[in-house]
């Protein structure tokens, strides 16, 4: 049971019109990065993006994990889940060491290259707006309900229900169930994921576990090693001190 | 007298003076025009040279954890001579390092974060502690050899006292962010190219970095001896052949440890297949292995080679480049098929990074001459006041100068 919100975003009914494209640059006050928004990529001033591919288009922005490998690498804790189901950032903590652009599986985060002081960049899923009680705007802005919004559980619902109705319509899986442990943005395509440019083969278990079954044995590293070098020292010492003791008793 | 002779031109200082001021410019550029105008890190590469070297310089620093530990937590007193050089290796490292890391930081104003803001389940976020705690207690273990060159003995048994657990500690910490560097990566498995990624990267980065820790040291007991005394190496340093003979047999064991557990780690998760791939990650991987790990394992197997001096010298270099290697690829390497971006460092990156190499072998070079980093074994114990007094007003010269 997955709790928050998320989005389900179907491309089959995306008719690549760019409204998300336009919406989200204005709620976020984003400058303008290319004439062509489909030529566009994710940057620090773009946060998402439609892509075309032949006669489908598809939209590409953080996948607001449920148990995000960003989060769990941040020393400082800078990147959180947010209960509203978004995946947020907080400049005001972040160090710059960029551990989460290179533990995102989706290589979500991008950078500020260009500032002496850069922020991490991306999809908040406008937790803000969220909180103020209005809706994503993407959401509001999608002419085709191709993206939707709201709670997870039924959302999934939904896409079920589509695969189920129209089987053919349908590449046979939820793109974001499963994947690093099951995103907060699901897609659903009547193509393989790959040939939309999705990143194949993101483990199915949540990213943070492949570090957590090292650092776990950390506990017992430090207390075995500890008992073992302190064992050691005295031996040692107990032996060398054996073997002078016997050097002088000889002499004598 | 003295001071003409610290000004006379020699190629070496008037290169590392060449090559701080560059390095202090591409600093300064790097600080007010940020990241993106000054390396060629990019959303695809986020890390790049400065967090390499940041694995490499760790790596060969690792003689001082094991050297402490044999020497004062195994007993084994003969290689006492080693202690010291290790110790202000590992230092100076840790100090570049951490630069670096400082360097590398998109806000280095918040550099101060993680001591307040924690999220223990970060490899990050240990590796930092580690590093704080580890430099703290080699500063304890190198504060001594300060201390006695200024005659202050009274802290100095103070520190006798609490030595051994600091050992310990130092052992105890080194072993988890040695390790933990390797851990960085466990969370990147579809991005690591599978050469190199395994479950089992810390235990591989941990058994690399004593082999050529080691090594590290043998390579410098050889470059000290030579600007000692030119025609034998070792009279004036305590470093003798036997000992570095022996270094040179752990540095087999461990290498030969390192290979098996990579061959375990092949044939159990079914990766023998990409051996035979041919691409460029495959041609760095074999350079690895075999500069780093079969031609040392080859030659240390045996007796005659381990005992001369001129074989043992090539391969210490042998390891290390193997080490260097090694991290490279794990840190650049093989991310790039993954990123689609072919990464080479900037001028600036390289430039910063060459400062403060340099600035790390001036300061090593002039704790040894003016500090008793090498102890002659006869001599050390009656050294006698008059030639010591002699010295520190000669250091303090050097100081004022
Ligand atoms: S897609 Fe990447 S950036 Fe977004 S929540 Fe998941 S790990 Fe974090
Ligand atoms: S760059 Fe910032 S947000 Fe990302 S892991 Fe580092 S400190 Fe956290």
């Amino acid at each position: 049971m997955r709790k928050g919100n998320g989005i389900l975003f179907d491309v089959t009914l995306c008719v690549g019109c760019g409204s998300c494209y336009e919406a989200c640059k204005e709620a976020n006050n984003l400058p303008e990065t290319n004439k062509d928004f489909l030529k566009d990529h994710l940057s620090d001033n773009t946060f998402t993006v439609v892509e075309q591919y032949g006669d489908l288009f598809t939209r590409k922005n953080c996948m607001h994990c449920d148990d995000p490998a960003c989060a769990s690498v941040c020393l400082v804790g800078a990147i959180k889940k947010s209960e509203t189901g978004a995946v947020i950032y907080d400049a005001e903590k972040c160090i710059g060491c960029r551990y989460c652009m290179q533990a995102c599986p989706y290589k979500m985060p991008r950078y500020e290259w260009g500032k002496a002081l850069p922020s991490i960049r991306k999809c908040s899923l406008c937790d803000t707006r969220v909180k103020e009680g209005k809706l994503p705007a993407c959401y509001e802005a999608c002419p085709t309900e191709a993206t939707l919004y709201g709670n997870l559980e039924e959302l999934i619902v939904i896409a079920k229900k589509r695969m189920k109705e129209n089987p053919d319509q349908y590449f046979d899986k939820i793109y974001g169930l499963e994947e690093a442990g099951g995103t907060h943005v699901l897609v659903l395509s009547p193509v393989p994921f790959e040939q939309l440019g999705f990143v194949p083969n993101v483990p199915k278990e949540a990213m943070p576990e492949f570090t957590m079954r090292a650092m776990e044995k950390i506990p017992s590293v430090v207390s075995i090693g500890g008992v073992f070098l302190g064992g050691m020292y005295w031996l040692t010492k107990r032996k060398n001190e054996l073997a002078k003791e016997k050097n002088t008793n000889n002499g004598n | 007298m003295k001071l003409m002779e610290i000004l006379k031109p020699t190629f070496w200082k008037v290169f590392s003076v060449l090559v701080v001021i560059v390095g202090l410019v591409s600093t300064f550029l790097r600080f007010s025009q940020g990241l993106g105008a000054t390396t060629n890190l990019h959303d695809q590469v986020p890390w790049g040279l400065w967090i390499g070297f940041d694995f490499i310089g760790v790596g060969l620093a690792a003689a001082g954890f094991t050297i402490a530990a044999t020497v004062h937590v195994f007993n084994i007193h003969k290689y006492e001579a080693f202690v010291r050089p290790a110790i202000l290796t590992a230092f100076l490292s840790y100090s570049v390092v951490v630069c670096l890391l400082i360097v590398d930081l998109g806000r280095p104003d918040h550099f101060w974060h993680p001591l307040v803001m924690w999220n223990i389940h970060s490899v990050m976020f240990e590796i930092t502690w580690c590093l704080i705690c580890y430099t703290t207690v080699l500063l304890l273990e190198f504060a001594p050899v300060v201390l006695e060159k200024f005659n202050l003995h009274k802290p100095i048994k103070y520190l006798k006292m609490i030595s051994i657990p600091v050992v310990i500690l130092g052992v105890l910490f080194s072993t988890l962010h040695q390790s933990s560097f390797g851990s960085l990566y466990l969370i990147v498995p579809g991005k690591l190219h599978p050469l190199w990624y395994s479950s089992l990267l810390p235990v591989h980065f941990y058994i690399s970095c004593i082999a050529s820790g080691l090594a590290m040291i043998i390579f410098e007991s050889f470059i000290i001896a030579r600007a000692f005394s030119k025609e034998d190496g070792f009279n004036n340093t305590g470093l003798k052949m036997n000992l570095l003979t022996g270094a040179s047999y752990v540095v087999l064991i461990a290498l030969i440890g390192g290979f098996l557990l990579k061959a375990y780690d092949f044939i159990a998760n079914g990766k023998l297949g990409y051996l035979f791939v041919a691409s460029t990650e495959t041609y760095l991987f074999y350079l690895e292995i075999i500069l780093g790990t079969f031609i040392p394992i080859a030659l240390l197997s045996q007796k005659k080679f381990r005992e001369d001096k001129k074989w043992l010298y090539l391969i210490s270099i042998a390891v290390i480049c193997g080490l260097i290697l090694n991290r490279l690829n794990v840190s650049i390497t093989g991310l790039v098929a993954s990123s689609g971006i072919n990464y080479f460092p900037s001028f600036d990156e390289i430039s910063i990074t060459m400062m403060l190499v340099v600035l790390a072998i001036s300061a090593f070079r002039f704790i040894a001459k003016y500090f008793t980093v090498f102890i002659d074994e006869e001599s050390h114990s009656e050294r006698n006041e008059h030639t010591e007094k002699a010295e520190i007003v000669n250091a303090r010269e050097v100081l004022n100068s």
